[in-house]
């Protein structure tokens, strides 16, 4: 079964059944776009299911001609790395759609968006034809684009402009290295392809490598966001309704990081070792400086907005460490970033429609009038400061313990993003949550109805599963990590990171026996 | 040459244009010796319709014959035959989206459509021409019928001006474009591009400077009809005082007509010497996107901002001319064809909106247009994204065919300039879908009355934009095929 090829056009499907319904039955549009993001849901567990953790290989691979003129296939397929990102779509999209219930303005322009989303987003991840992961790279910007400016706040249509003409500038340069990349593989092969896999092979000379490397680096640093190309992302996030941040913030960010890991490490292998400073030094930058700037807000969703700026650096920092820990760790911070900051957003969300207002300073005593929503709230916040047994402690680790092993003042430097995280956050709950009530409005807000906790008792249930048996996550990565990291040409490494991968999991008290690396034939660098 | 084919005079070659002529002046008689009044002139648009219709049937049954007819100055090849194709699909647009429109205005007279069919004539001939002079005569008939029907608005002084601008201009740069076949007959002692494709590669390197002289005319010339910087004044006014339905015209079918001209010549006769008039035109192309699409940011008149679009997208164009190998080549007969679909839907929904008069033609005045006519917004948005080269519309194949020609010839600057281009020309087609969107209405939105011709031309622009947008497979071959003649 195109198992694949199902879930990325599933919403597409979708879409025509909405089209298809009055636009004043609202509630039948919502129910219709929620079922179907929740069967979208159901068929991608499967992957999760029948991956085979062993092999470095893509899998569910699907290959069919597209523009045979050019050599460009529709050719999708997954490894370790995009797996969890597929299923994180797929988890937070109904979810998102949950949240979304209370919009009333154009609800079936808006449900056509958040499914197209989708399909743009899913479609990102599963490509292996560099063509169409353009195409599905730029086809996401449009919805995105809609939501912020149709269904945003007070200043939409600039953070809407703003989010597309960056997202754009970074872009087209991506696309130009895309087709110099062509060329470059047809002069050394003779063969037209857009094929991802065939690029893998090509020896590129290192002034090329250089180039290219940047044009790619600019697409992804703008989206994921790495200081100094932030600057998108706070309006973007301020002004989108809830379910866009959480998109946002949980899925689209990730493509940045999920394009370093994917294209800009294996392609250009030797310009990602000689950019290892500039990039680790924009991540520290963007961890200090966005948990700084955090703890200087006094609205809730910049606060959150600016702590993404924060952990992205950390998932940067990891991945430019060079080695499993790092990237694993970057992986999975990636997921646990999703899941928390998505979480956060949601909850801003919820204390948003309860009040009207975002400011931490018309808050404060929530705690007793709003208990459960209290436990929540708590929840995630310690998950996103990385409380050990919660899911955003792996990651930190992971990624900590990689940077140390190869810059120990890179590492250093970046812990203090961590107590600093806990310094903002907690300090930030205790102003929302703790302390008497002091506005009159607070005495009446209502605890979480039914939906909110339909929304947030997933979210939870995932965050304790992370950070308790994180391994039943990572032993799917570790084939294609391991492969990447080959790739890479870090074979020296991997050995002895495999050591301490090794302990590193004993720590987390799994003693699954280590997978071994099958060897590749064919390794160029 | 010879002597079979200084004989040949294929009268079947030119049945296409033939057939349109007689349309033509089937058109003209009718409206004159028909009693009708002024209001109710539909049959003369079928007319023209069923004109174009058998024309490009004409034309598909002779897919795949080379043939040079009237002393080797007359080609029918796989290369003009696509052009004609674009140009009856354009004239065919236009025809579609004029009907309601010269109602409303009242020109609703019988020549707009002769016209319409004759400018058609010209640009079938220029696609087809194998030497200069033919080139040069396709182009005069053209250009007449058009200078005509952009004052055809005769009481409205805006239209008049227009008129008079263009015609003025554009006779003087055909003289350019005269003075520089001249040249090139005087240096190269004839006027067919494949002869003189052999003269110069029989002087082997080294160039007559009177030889570059006439290429830079002839550069002039069609600079001028394609509206590329720094000849490209008459545009704005041009477009922004001709009838919103030619103006639609003008922007695809000469342009079209231009395109097909420059490339013959400039890959036929001049291919062996592209390192000397691809400097010029890079120039040319970087200019040309530049101000067109740094200017139409500041435009508050959606005739104007399209208008200076339509110079953006020429320059795009040049890009390939500039790369001067076959992925160009064939880029560009793609992008035009995808140019046509996103241009024409356009101004199709332009002319809907706007009332008697040119009413409504601000671009503020299509505030809250996404929630009063949502299906027109849709479309529109559609178009405005793949002018922009937003995937999966067309325009997106096109700039993506037309840089990666660039690429391969190894011009990756100019292919930079290019694609920071179309950057800037996102923030002004977004500003459509931003107005249309999320800004409140700001004017009664009065009942529409849609002909179902114009609801035609707007379903087939859609069709078209996302059929070369997401499987623009077969068009790609086709163009493929297309140009092999060309050498």
């Amino acid at each position: 079964m195109p198992i694949l090829s199902l879930i990325t056009f599933l919403p597409i499907i979708g879409v025509i059944l909405i089209l298809s319904i009055d636009s004043k039955k609202q509630e039948l549009i919502r129910v219709t776009s929620l079922l179907v993001s929740i069967v979208v849901f159901f068929i991608s567990l499967p992957l999760y299911f029948n991956f085979d953790a062993r092999a470095y290989e893509m899998q569910f691979v699907e290959k069919l001609p597209w523009i045979p003129s050019f050599g460009i296939n529709y050719y999708v397929g997954i490894d370790g790395v995009s797996l969890f990102l597929i299923l994180l779509t797929t988890f937070i999209t109904p979810l998102s759609i949950l949240a979304s219930w209370h919009i009333t303005k154009s609800i079936k322009e808006y449900m056509i968006s958040m499914l197209v989303l989708e399909t743009g987003m899913i479609g990102v991840f599963v490509s292996l034809d560099l063509f169409l992961f353009y195409v599905f790279w730029e086809l996401m910007l449009i919805p995105m684009y809609l939501l912020i400016g149709i269904w945003g706040g007070p200043r939409r249509i600039y953070a809407a402009v703003k989010f597309f003409l960056y997202t754009m500038a970074g872009s087209v340069f991506m696309l130009l290295a895309i087709i110099a990349l062509y060329f470059l593989n047809y002069r050394a092969t003779g063969e037209y392809t857009f094929n991802l896999l065939e690029f893998y092979r090509l020896n590129i000379s290192f002034a090329v490598q250089f180039w290219l490397f940047l044009a790619f680096a600019l697409a992804f640093a703008i989206k994921v966001p790495m200081f100094p190309f932030h600057t998108w992302l706070p309006d973007a996030h301020v002004e989108a309704p809830t379910a866009g941040s959480v998109i946002l913030a949980g899925v689209l960010l990730k493509m940045g990081t999920y394009g370093f890991v994917r294209f800009c490490l294996p392609l250009f292998p030797e310009a990602s070792h000689v950019f290892i400073p500039v990039i680790s030094w924009m991540a520290i930058v963007g961890i200090i400086y966005g948990a700084l700037v955090s703890m200087a807000q006094d609205d809730l969703k910049k606060l959150v907005a600016y702590s993404s700026v924060s952990h992205l650096g950390f998932v940067m920092l990891g991945i430019f460490a060079f080695n499993i820990q790092g990237i694993e760790g970057g992986i999975t911070q990636m997921i646990n970033h999703g899941l928390s900051t998505g979480a956060l957003f949601l909850i801003v969300g919820m204390l948003y429609e309860r009040r009207h207002t975002r400011m931490i300073a018309d808050f404060g005593g929530l705690t007793k009038q709003i208990p459960v929503f209290a436990t929540f709230f708590m929840i995630v916040t310690l998950s996103s400061i990385g409380l050990p047994g919660l899911n955003g402690f792996v990651g930190e680790f992971l990624i900590l313990v990689g940077t140390f092993k190869t810059r120990i003042l890179y590492a250093s430097l970046a812990t203090s993003g961590i107590i600093l995280a806990a310094v903002y956050m907690l300090w930030m709950f205790q102003r929302v949550m703790f302390h008497e009530i002091t506005h009159e409005e607070n005495k009446t807000l209502k605890d979480m109805n039914k939906r909110e906790w339909a929304i947030l008792l997933p979210i939870v249930v995932m965050i304790f599963w992370i950070g308790i048996y994180p391994n039943s996550f990572l032993r799917k990565m570790d084939a294609s990590v391991n492969h990447l990291l080959k790739q890479v040409g870090d074979k020296a490494n991997i050995v002895s990171n495999a050591q301490i991968h090794n302990k590193s999991e004993q720590l987390q008290e799994n003693a699954t026996p280590k997978i071994d690396i099958v060897p590749e034939s064919k390794t160029e660098w | 040459m010879t002597n079979a084919s200084v004989m040949t005079f294929n009268i079947l070659s030119i049945l296409p244009i033939l057939v349109l002529s007689g349309f033509g002046m089937i058109v003209l008689v009718t409206d004159l010796v028909s009693s009708r009044k002024l209001g109710d002139k539909n049959y003369l648009a079928y007319i023209s319709l069923l004109g174009i219709i058998i024309a490009a049937i004409l034309s598909r049954n002779s897919v795949g014959t080379t043939l040079f007819s009237f002393s080797e100055s007359f080609a029918i090849d796989n290369y003009s035959l696509f052009f004609n194709f674009i140009f009856l699909l354009s004239t065919g647009l236009t025809i579609l989206i004029s009907h309601s429109y010269i109602k409303r205005e009242e020109i609703n007279h019988g020549e707009y459509y002769a016209l319409l069919l004759f400018s058609t004539i010209g640009m079938m001939l220029m696609a087809s021409g194998a030497d200069l002079l033919n080139i040069y005569i396709g182009l005069e008939v053209m250009s007449i019928s058009i200078y005509i029907l952009t004052g055809f608005k005769r009481s409205k002084l805006i239209s008049n001006e227009a008129a008079l601008k263009y015609f003025l201009l554009g006779a003087f740069a055909t003289g350019f474009l005269l003075y520089g076949i001249a040249i090139i007959y005087g240096t190269t002692g004839s006027i067919n591009l494949k002869q003189i494709a052999c003269f110069i590669e029989g002087k082997g390197g080294a160039l007559d400077p009177l030889l570059l002289m006439g290429m830079g005319l002839i550069i002039i010339g069609l600079g001028f009809k394609v509206a590329s910087v720094p000849f490209h004044a008459w545009v704005p006014d041009v477009y922004e005082g001709a009838p919103t339905s030619i103006t639609a015209f003008m922007s695809v079918g000469p342009k079209a007509a231009a395109f097909a001209a420059f490339l013959r010549i400039f890959m036929t006769a001049f291919g062996s010497t592209h390192y000397e008039w691809q400097k010029i035109i890079f120039v040319l192309a970087v200019l040309t996107m530049t101000l067109g699409n740094v200017v139409a940011i500041a435009q508050t008149n959606i005739k104007r901002m399209l208008a200076y679009s339509s110079i953006a997208h020429a320059g795009y164009l040049l890009i390939a001319l500039v790369a001067a190998n076959n992925m160009g080549v064939s880029g560009t007969l793609f992008y035009i064809l995808a140019y046509i679909f996103m241009n024409i839907g356009a101004f199709a929904i332009v002319i809907v909106l706007s009332q008697k008069g040119d009413e409504f033609i601000q671009i503020n005045d299509y505030a809250g247009l996404g929630y009063k006519r949502p299906l027109l917004a849709i479309a529109m948005t559609l178009f405005m994204l793949s002018m922009a080269g937003v995937p999966p519309m067309a325009g997106f194949v096109g700039k993506f065919y037309i840089f990666s020609a660039a690429i391969k010839s190894g011009y990756v600057g100019l292919a930079v300039i290019g694609v920071i281009n179309s950057v800037i020309s996102v923030y002004y087609y977004l500003r459509i879908t931003v107005i249309m969107y999320m800004k409140e209405p700001t004017r009664e939105f009065t009942p529409l009355t849609i002909s179902p011709l114009i609801v035609a031309a707007i379903v087939i622009s859609v069709i078209g934009t996302l059929q070369l947008g997401i499987f623009p497979s077969k068009f790609m071959e086709i163009a493929q095929h297309s140009i092999l003649s060309l050498k």
